[in-house]
């Protein structure tokens, strides 16, 4: 078991034929995920990397049974491609893309509200990676390893460090996947959270969250109320000034509301072990799972 | 992006709110000229993007006040995105004229909110309840504003209700998202880069996502925000203080490294640098290679401290040890923070 991806994934990648959907199509490939299409307005017909491309995501789903998107689109045409992903039916769509507007995303989401048979992960996120089995995203996949630990996290590298923490220490992840670093994304972790306690494989959860919004204290009050498997947290961003955003454009302390000490608090009150070093992110995992 | 308040009041007024009518001056004699123009008594205000100008002095009265009382009322005025609920959110509050945050904080009841869903659009009945035709007509300027130009907040405080009912926008602030930039060459033209860090505002020209920090003395370079952020958070875990967010991109390339260095290296408050590399996709080696050629461009007159880790890492290091420059290298984020702290002289 593992959560959304496995090896019967097929996917499609939306924009696979430009420089980044190209590179990464191969990364995933050598990663054991199956590319049965891409997608590439005007090049229908033709094949990329031995792999065919269709004109839309519709075709695509028709002739190979793709039932996941990957999204490389850019920017500007990236809400676009999300929507015909989700007009075709496609029931998991991963958008890569950074810098979408944030009125797109709110026209996506709520179309995708309507639709009710799409999930949407991203954008502006690493992806979904079940180790060994199947990767939609631009992760490295070198340093994940199979196993029952399933990570949640706002970030991207930040996720890989973390990541990097458990396997080096023996401990290897069921599914990771980065939620993305927008004020509106596909999936917040509230939205995550009930598939990782209904999976048999994972026995524990990272969750990696950061200053902004108030998606952290929502998964706090979900996580005390329903959770039985024990989470280890870690807030980016407690020495960033308010006002700024760090990167991220999610990443904002706004009207001195969503700090990293608040989260804290909300997360720790919930009875969840939140470190303040990122570099203790491994050995908590390890220490509550009787494994250090 | 943040712009001037007398862009917002322009561009407000092309979507049909009424703003309170004033121009810019560059100099005391345009302001006269200004000022005769209007008549009465005027308000000089600088264009300045902070807030609390009236505190910080930066708005005065050229006449007596005793013709402010035209007001009969200061309402609030603000449009947002809720990011928790996906939806444009619009505030409004009979507490005008003061910092809404306060209001917010301490009499929350005094502040209506109100969704606008988007698939329906603005419907005026969302302002109805007030009962104000002219409302109606400036709520759906704003929201049509909002909508059009991408923006992140448009807020007009106060909003001013005169003795004779005529309502207008006295004052105006209005902030756009800087990813739908693109599609808005107009309002990137507004920029005001003096409002702006210079070190900033050279990192921005080569894409580079930094910002200073003050009273830091450790200076970041990071690839990716999260982690840019966390290892901000370990420094001062370890005891220093860090001097800038740097996110050199997920990549993390020769020439960016290079750039990044030329930035660090111009803040003269930053002792010690620590640079903190995930290679993913992105080999640890040609990192490495970056480090070593960027040494070479740019003096680094402080001590350096490099973490690669992740792909390729022990090859990154044997390169860095190989290359004769004067840098710790360290292996996890603990040791990095630790040795980056103690080079600054600091707690260790």
């Amino acid at each position: 078991m593992s959560i959304l991806v496995d090896a019967a994934t097929r996917v499609v990648v939306q924009g696979m034929t430009g420089g980044e959907g190209s590179f990464h199509t191969k990364q995933m490939v050598e990663a054991g995920t199956r590319v049965v299409a891409g997608v590439t307005p005007g090049k229908g017909g033709t094949k990329h990397e031995g792999i065919p491309v269709f004109d839309t995501v519709a075709e695509a789903v028709k002739a190979t049974g793709a039932n996941a998107s990957a999204v490389f689109v850019p920017q500007a045409f990236a809400a676009d491609a999300i929507l015909e992903s989700v007009d075709a039916g496609v029931p998991l769509v991963v958008a890569i893309t950074e810098g979408i507007p944030v009125l797109d995303m709110l026209r996506v989401k709520n179309a995708i509200g309507e639709s009710g048979r799409t999930r949407l992960i991203g954008p502006n996120c690493p992806g979904i990676i079940t180790p060994g089995r199947c990767k939609i995203g631009i992760m490295p996949a070198s340093i994940f390893a199979p196993g029952t630990v399933g990570v949640l996290s706002r970030s991207g590298t930040l996720t890989y460090e973390a990541v990097d923490q458990l396997t080096k220490i023996g401990l290897g992840q069921s599914t990771a996947i980065g939620i993305g670093g927008d004020p509106i994304i596909g999936s917040p972790f509230t939205s995550l959270l009930p598939l990782y306690e209904a999976d048999v494989q994972t026995e524990a959860l990272v969750l990696i969250g950061e200053i902004g919004g108030s998606a952290e204290e929502e998964a706090a009050a979900w996580i005390q109320s329903h959770m039985t498997k024990p989470v280890v947290a870690f807030i980016a961003g407690a020495t960033a000034p308010p006002g700024r955003r760090m990167g991220h454009a999610g990443a904002i302390i706004s009207g001195g509301k969503g700090t990293a000490a608040e989260k804290k608090a909300a997360l720790r009150a919930a009875g969840i072990a939140v470190v303040d070093s990122p570099a203790e992110i491994g050995a908590t995992v390890a220490r509550l799972l009787g494994r250090a | 992006m943040n712009v001037h308040e007398y862009q917002a009041k322009e561009i407000l007024a092309r979507y049909g709110v009424p703003v309170a009518g004033g121009g810019v001056a560059t100099s005391a004699e345009e302001a006269r000229q200004i000022a005769e123009k209007i008549g009465g008594p005027v308000v000089v205000k600088a264009q300045i993007h902070a807030g609390g100008r009236g505190k910080g002095g930066g708005i005065k009265l050229a006449k007596n006040a005793a013709e402010a009382s035209e007001i009969a009322h200061e309402y609030y005025l603000g449009l947002l995105v809720d990011r928790a609920r996906s939806r444009l959110t619009i505030m409004a509050s009979a507490e005008g004229g003061v910092e809404i945050e306060k209001v917010a904080a301490e009499t929350p009841e005094k502040i209506i909110r109100a969704e606008i869903f988007p698939a329906a659009g603005f419907s005026p009945y969302v302002a109805r309840p007030d009962q104000v035709k002219q409302f109606v007509a400036l709520l759906a300027g704003c929201v049509r504003c909002f909508t059009e130009m991408d923006c992140s907040l448009v807020e007009i405080n106060p909003l001013i209700l005169t003795p004779e009912g005529k309502l207008f926008a006295l004052d105006a602030k209005v902030n756009f998202d800087d990813n739908a930039l693109f599609r808005h060459p107009d309002v990137r033209e507004m920029r005001d880069i003096h409002e702006e860090d210079p070190l900033e505002v050279e990192a921005s020209k080569s894409d580079l996502n930094y910002i200073k920090l003050e009273g830091g003395q450790v200076g970041c370079m990071v690839n990716g925000a999260g982690l840019a952020m966390s290892t901000m958070d370990i420094i001062q875990l370890a005891g220093g203080k860090p001097a800038n967010f740097l996110d050199v991109g997920g990549g993390a390339s020769k020439e960016t490294v290079s750039k990044a260095f030329g930035i660090l290296m111009r803040d003269e408050d930053v002792k010690a640098v620590l640079v903190n590399i995930f290679g993913g996709i992105v080999r640890c080696d040609r990192v490495a290679e970056g480090i070593i050629a960027a040494a070479k461009e740019v003096h680094i007159g402080v001590p350096l401290v490099v973490r690669l880790q992740g792909t390729n890492a022990r090859e990154a290091r044997q390169l860095l040890e190989a290359s004769g420059l004067k840098l710790t290298v360290a292996e996890t984020l603990d040791e990095a923070a630790r040795k980056v702290v103690a080079a600054v002289g600091g707690a260790a």
